[in-house]
């Protein structure tokens, strides 16, 4: 994470319609790829919004690269691409054109724009149907377009709200694959909004929660996967059940699941090589190894709890809830 | 970001001026405008009243082309090329013009509220202002291209066969020109833009605008008869813009009388400062509409 914060809100208040939707939020965001979680009207859009300079401020400051968003959203234009939640598009033109078009607004000649119009497309996987008008596309079809539009001229910070909205799972795993690829390039970064606890969990090293327009919590998710990193999930083919003594007998905690799944948390001075060798001494084979961590279900679930409420309408994708506790609990 | 590299890569080359943005918009929508062949062929048939009035030009300043078409050498022409020629032509014109406005207009802004792209535009280093400048400037260029440039070419022309003495005694004439249409562009294009903004749907707007002319000016006239007034025809948007144009090209029509401001108005006319007004408050209910509606986000209120 960089030092410079990416967001810095500050006493950061909007009033719509009379009704103060965010309330003076207050948090400093280095992440470079920001969750921005909450349930239903938690106002994760109205602060997409604000900081994308929809919505002036009732009170306090948003700066973006330590810019401040009132003074200078014309400046930090340039440097964001955004996705919108709902359909947004210009329908009968293609997709190269509405690509090209919009990359053109954002300050991109014409020739450069076209250029990088086809490779945006090429990129998320649309190079085939970038000459048919968007109105045409399949849901999963637009939101690839909506993405394409907002990297084609090369943004550093890109706001994604629900980005995997409609996908299927083929859609939906090509979408996260992308966002890591964007969030991995150098300088850039993304604040990525979802109802979807492992789209965030997948991509994001940072969280910031908010419930009725107030901070629920800051969650540094790349310190928290760092400090629960000897806690393990494994997943073994043959039998698995003298295991567990074996590791015992290095110093591991263990438990084991079924015939095939333990978890185990290991001393500091066991090594993972020395599993796999106490495995492959007893003819099993470990197939699956991850890091059980603190999920961020469980973090979310916390902050909703500490702010007196419940979670809301978020949604695990594809798992049920987890079933581990707080802080790797075996 | 090459294509074969797919690689996400940020954007360091060189950006176009902020000013310059604006024309991004009527590059883009001219190529949706024409791609109707209807409404090409319309276009093209908008420069009719310029091809006539080049020809009459021609023949009025040229005694062997009239001689040629039967006219007598000692034989003056029907009507003098003037102020009452231009306005008469910008009449026409501008009745052509309109029927372009209804038919463009609508397709500028609605398409981006109905698929929702304002937040689109406006998350780019592009304002609100911009869009509108934008979308009117395609209105501007569509209707000046066929009511203030060609008669500002005519009226170079005529300036030119009939030498400098007719410049000199027509130098205001230019000036008239140019303001009329002017002012009717940009009222046609802010009330074109505003009510399809407010209801998004392309052909209702198209015939809320024909409505919006034809219903005011019926109510007018009801409204003067009911209350025994002449009062009504401010609601008359054309005789509004007739009573200016006539103020600007300093004539008067058969039934007209010559209107000056407020103090010296005549019974059954409106005055001069009232039509402005008139134009004043429509293009700020227009302007009004467009700031409630063109936002990235509507705020619902309560």
């Amino acid at each position: 994470m960089s030092s410079r914060p990416v967001i810095e809100l500050d006493n950061f208040q909007i009033d719509l319609g009379g009704r103060p939707i965010l309330k003076r939020l207050t948090c400093a965001l280095h992440g470079r790829c920001i969750g921005l979680l909450g349930p239903n009207g938690a106002g994760k859009s109205t602060l997409i919004n604000a900081l994308l300079g929809f919505h002036a401020p009732s009170f306090g400051t948003a700066r973006l690269f330590g810019r401040d968003i009132r003074a200078e959203i014309n400046v930090l234009r340039h440097r964001i691409g955004y996705m919108p939640e709902s359909d947004s598009f210009i329908a009968e033109m293609t997709g190269v054109q509405f690509v090209r078009y919009m990359a053109e607004l954002a300050g991109l000649p014409a020739r450069q724009a076209l250029e990088r119009a086809h490779e945006a497309f090429f990129y998320v996987g649309l190079g085939e149907a970038r000459y048919r008008r968007v109105g045409t596309y399949s849901l999963g079809m637009k939101q690839m377009a909506k993405l394409a539009q907002a990297i084609a001229h090369g943004p550093r910070l890109l706001f994604l709200d629900e980005p995997t909205n409609g996908l299927d799972p083929p859609g939906r795993n090509r979408m996260l694959r992308l966002i890591r690829e964007i969030r991995d390039t150098e300088g850039m970064h993304i604040v990525l909004s979802s109802h979807l606890l492992r789209d965030v969990e997948e991509c994001c090293d940072e969280v910031f929660i908010l419930k009725d327009g107030r901070v629920a919590g800051q969650t540094n998710l790349e310190a928290e996967r760092a400090a629960n990193r000897k806690f393990l999930e494994l997943e073994v083919s043959g039998q698995a059940s003298s295991l567990p003594e074996a590791f015992q007998s290095l110093g591991c905690e263990c438990a084991l699941f079924g015939n095939t799944r333990l978890k185990l948390v290991l001393p500091d001075a066991v090594e993972i090589r020395e599993l796999y060798a106490i495995a492959a001494q007893r003819g099993t084979q470990i197939r699956k190894m991850t890091y059980r961590r603190d999920s961020l279900e469980d973090i979310f679930l916390t902050a909703m709890e500490a702010n007196g409420g419940e979670a809301g309408s978020l949604h695990r994708a594809g798992s049920p809830r987890s079933n581990g506790g707080r802080n790797g609990r075996l | 970001m090459a294509v074969y590299k797919r690689a996400y890569k940020p954007y360091t080359g060189s950006l176009t001026p902020t000013w310059s943005r604006f024309l991004i918009l009527p590059r883009y929508a001219f190529r949706t405008v024409f791609r109707s062949k209807i409404l090409t062929g319309y276009f093209v048939l908008c420069f009719v009243p310029f091809i006539v009035s080049l020809a009459i030009i021609y023949l009025y300043n040229n005694p062997i082309a009239r001689t040629l078409i039967g006219m007598r050498e000692d034989q003056n022409f029907p009507f003098s090329i003037g102020g009452r020629f231009f306005y008469y032509l910008l009449r026409i014109q501008a009745g052509m013009a309109f029927l372009l406005n209804i038919w463009v207009g609508p397709t500028l802004v609605s398409p981006d509220l109905v698929n929702n792209a304002l937040p689109l535009y406006l998350s780019r280093p592009f304002s609100r202002t911009e869009y509108v400048i934008g979308k009117m400037s395609v209105l501007f260029m569509l209707l000046g291209g066929i009511t203030l440039i060609p008669d500002l070419l005519l009226y170079g022309i005529q300036a030119t066969l009939a030498g400098g003495g007719w410049f000199m005694s027509h130098l205001d004439l230019a000036g008239a020109i140019v303001a009329s249409s002017l002012i009717w562009i940009a009222l046609m294009s802010l009330l074109s833009l505003a009510m399809s903004a407010w209801v998004k749907w392309r052909i209702a707007a198209s015939g809320l605008l024909f409505g919006f002319f034809v219903v005011t000016a019926g109510f007018g006239a009801i409204f003067n008869e009911v209350v025994r007034t002449y009062w009504g025809k401010v609601l008359n948007i054309d005789y509004v813009f007739s009573v200016i144009w006539q103020d600007l090209f300093n004539v008067s029509t058969v039934t007209g009388i010559s209107r000056r401001w407020v103090g010296t108005f005549r019974e059954q006319d409106v005055p001069v400062g009232i039509a402005w007004l008139v134009l004043a408050a429509l293009c700020s209910a227009a302007l009004f509409m467009l700031n409630k509606r063109l936002r990235a986000r509507e705020v619902v209120r309560g």
